[in-house]
């Protein structure tokens, strides 16, 4: 157990640190996800670049910084930001989930197309992935394309597309193979979404937000070459995206921040005769999800050192999405539940408290347990992958069950 | 930066583990708990010959002066193969509280006796985190009087560390005059506990450092406790996943089904980080002293929680078989229930680590 990073990795902190003071006040509010990025938000993201603070790993040909890879910099810099909660530069969908896969998948006539200004927040992205019958099992999308004077002609419907009514283009599944098996039939296409026959509609949530939209196509007409990896590959080109996703939502700075606001407000509120603190009940849930939040961060620095000696990052991996989206909901039901009555406000009524951003963050992540491959389909992973446990029977067998069970009433089915 | 364990750690884990592999296969252990005093010789001479009980003992009283994280790692594995041997009081706290706050003459005597083997010490603390029934000991003029419940290893101690009301220790003998000691018996067949009723028993203060080594005593024990839990968690649910993968109803594995494999998941899901957390807890006892009491608090009440879960999910796996004694899937579930409770349970605990953090006047 060694848990210093060494001298030069202390230097490397210091000057974090120092750029963090000096420059801080440049830095814009932390960002709406769903909106295009303010003019302080993309000039702060550039001055992160320049500095190597993001996109630090992105060679300089494709406008990143072009450091090599350095895992324990990469945590640094994560930590420092979080730390004083100063923004760490545009985080999107073009920027976490694009981007990687044109670096390992696009030709370099699309790296070098697309990359920098996806970076610098002049191209903003939105994906279309899932579809409304196509959520946990993607590949059953339907959204397809067929092949019309040396173009794709896209028809269909894509639904949870963040950042849609606001994106330049779309990174985009679809099925161009008819004739080829489920997941060698899809196509990841790369479209402008000023292209004639796209239709957004905000998709409202039980927030009040529209924090996504949905998206429909009409003979959206594609070049043939704005594709990434080859026609029928585009379920292996999203897979490489997906990983990214994932370990997006298991944020331990992110956890720790959350839990520090909740401290907080527990120690500023009154309950009746005290602070919400003082109160034995309350205070003992904080006390425990305090404890869980500690578990997930040593949890995160066992696979940082994981990733370090080049090994997998095993079962302490497979359950951070899982483990982390369901604390950080319960971090919320616990701020909602220590200010009372007042945790019903909303909507910028007299008395809220932090413009109702606890109850946002507690229905909002709620989402978030649900998108990004749902908590069921996290068991089954962790499940089948983790513990290697017996998959579910072929599917055939079941709809061949479904078939001779068809007719009878449907609490009498067996119980799976 | 290596958050884990050394390869001495790791080549530590696997001895333990194969040592305990040979010599306490579940029939012993089932031998044992029928007896009156279960504690097993064969697995006891087993462990000593690997150094077990000189590990927290300082070198230059014939110790191997390790470390709490390398007991952590012999605690787990003595709970993953439910071994019916002492190990917190006898070869954790007892080697601790006569460290740091024995005398010469004390730790002359005692240690080397305990790093051999020759010598074991039962510790009493528990009134020093709640008083129950009336229990607390009070000392005047080197006598003790008064009464301590809960003392750890408490079968076969040859004198047991007592904390009286002020927090001080006191070594007493177990065979001293005005002692009277009186087995508990638990669900946990595997480990011994006692009363200690004193009347006028003589005994020998530890230095009197108002309380810190006692406070040093519950949070290394209480990381011994979550090791504990976590050798005993991984073996229920390493029972449960095997189990399922051999077990068919309705013509299928039942680790098939989704409602048994979700359960399977979600064990190994709340499991997970809580070596990690173990493994950072008994790591600050000896390199981050002034993090070690509180987050020996959070290791011990989280792995308290989450391995109730899973003692009764893994039970709940193995279905009626899992209620049975054939299996003796109830040793782990009764391991996973002692150190639950054990010098404080999880809201007790809790208590503490907000008052550690100024969120509450006292305990």
């Amino acid at each position: 157990m060694d848990l210093e990073y060494g001298p030069d990795y202390d230097v490397f902190r210091k000057q974090v640190r120092a750029f963090i003071e000096a420059h801080s006040h440049l830095a814009p509010p932390s960002s709406d996800r769903a909106a295009r990025p303010s003019s302080k938000a993309v000039e702060w993201q550039k001055l992160l670049i320049e500095h190597g603070y993001t996109a630090r790993t992105i060679p300089q040909e494709y406008g990143g910084f072009g450091a090599e890879p350095d895992i324990l910099q990469s945590r640094i810099i994560a930590g420092e930001f979080a730390r004083a909660r100063v923004s760490g530069g545009l985080s999107n969908q073009g920027i976490s989930m694009f981007v990687p896969t044109l670096l390992e998948l696009g030709t370099e006539e699309q790296k070098l197309r697309w990359i920098e200004p996806t970076l610098k927040g002049d191209v903003v992205w939105c994906q279309g992935y899932s579809e409304p019958s196509a959520g946990s099992d993607l590949a059953n999308l339907k959204t397809r394309a067929h092949i019309e004077n040396g173009e794709f002609v896209v028809n269909g419907q894509k639904i949870w597309t963040s950042t849609a009514k606001h994106a330049d283009m779309i990174f985009c599944l679809v099925r161009t193979e008819p004739d080829a098996p489920k997941h060698g039939s899809i196509s990841y296409l790369i479209f402008s979404m000023d292209t004639p026959g796209i239709e957004v509609r905000p998709l409202k949530t039980m927030t009040g937000h529209a924090e996504f939209n949905e998206v429909f196509f009409t003979d959206v007409r594609v070049p043939l070459d704005q594709i990434v990896g080859q026609r029928g590959q585009g379920w292996f080109v999203a897979n490489a995206t997906l990983g990214h996703e994932r370990g997006m939502l298991g944020d331990p700075d992110a956890l720790e921040n959350r839990l520090q606001a909740l401290i907080a407000l527990m120690q500023e509120e009154h309950l009746g005769q005290g602070r919400a603190i003082d109160n034995p009940v309350l205070r003992d849930r904080l006390v425990a999800l305090q404890a869980e939040v500690a578990a997930m961060k040593y949890n995160g620095m066992r696979i940082l050192s994981n990733s370090l000696r080049g090994e997998p990052g095993g079962m302490a991996k497979l359950i951070v999405k899982l483990q982390s989206c369901e604390l950080a909901h319960q971090i919320s039901a616990l701020a909602i539940d220590a200010i009372g009555e007042l945790g019903i406000l909303y909507h910028n009524s007299p008395r809220e408290r932090e413009g109702g951003a606890w109850q946002w963050n507690y229905m909002f992540q709620l989402g978030l347990i649900i998108g990004g491959g749902t908590a069921q389909i996290q068991k089954n992973i962790i499940a089948e992958r983790g513990l290697e446990m017996p998959r579910e029977p072929k599917l055939a067998k079941i709809s061949d069950a479904a078939k001779a069970t068809a007719d009878m009433p449907r609490h009498k089915q067996g119980s799976a | 930066m290596d958050f884990g364990l050394s390869k001495d750690q790791q080549m530590l884990r696997d001895a333990v583990a194969r040592c305990l592999a040979d010599t306490c296969p579940l029939d012993h252990v089932r031998e044992c708990a029928e007896r009156d005093n279960p504690l097993s010789d064969k697995v006891l001479r087993a462990v000593q010959d690997l150094g077990i009980p000189g590990m927290l003992v300082p070198e230059e009283h014939g110790g191997l002066g390790m470390t709490l994280l390398d007991a952590a790692i012999v605690a787990e594995q003595l709970a993953y193969a439910v071994a019916p041997v002492p190990f917190l009081a006898s070869h954790v706290l007892a080697p601790i509280a006569l460290s740091e706050a024995g005398s010469e003459e004390q730790k002359a005597h005692w240690l080397p006796k305990i790093a051999s083997g020759e010598a074991r010490i039962g510790v009493a603390i528990s009134e020093t985190i709640e008083v129950r029934d009336g229990a607390g000991v009070s000392s005047a003029a080197g006598k003790l009087n008064g009464t301590a419940l809960f003392a750890i290893d408490f079968e076969g101690a040859d004198a047991f560390i007592v904390a009286d009301s002020g927090g001080r220790l006191h070594l007493v003998g177990a065979k001293a005059s005005g002692l009277k000691a009186i087995a508990l018996t638990t669900i946990d067949r595997t480990r011994c506990v006692g009363e200690l009723r004193f009347d006028g028993a003589e005994a020998e203060p530890l230095a009197d450092d108002r309380g810190a080594t006692v406070a040093r005593l519950r949070a290394a024990g209480r990381v011994i406790l979550a090791a504990d839990s976590l050798g005993a968690g991984q073996a229920m649910i390493e029972k449960a996943v095997d189990y399922a993968g051999q077990r068919e109803q309705f013509g299928r594995l039942i680790g098939s089904f989704q409602a048994v494999k979700h359960m399977c998941a979600e064990m190994a899901a709340r499991h997970e980080p809580c070596r990690s957390l173990v493994w950072y807890a008994a790591h600050a006892f000896d390199a981050v002293p002034k993090e070690a009491s509180l987050v020996a608090c959070h290791a011990k009440s989280h792995t308290g929680e989450v391995h109730r879960f899973v003692a009764r999910t893994s039970t709940e796996v193995h279905g009626g078989m899992g209620f049975t004694d054939l299996i003796g899937l109830h040793y782990w579930f009764k391991r996973i229930g002692f150190d639950r409770q054990v010098l404080g349970g999880p809201e007790t605990v809790r208590a503490e680590a907000a008052a550690l953090q100024g969120w509450i006047k006292a305990a």
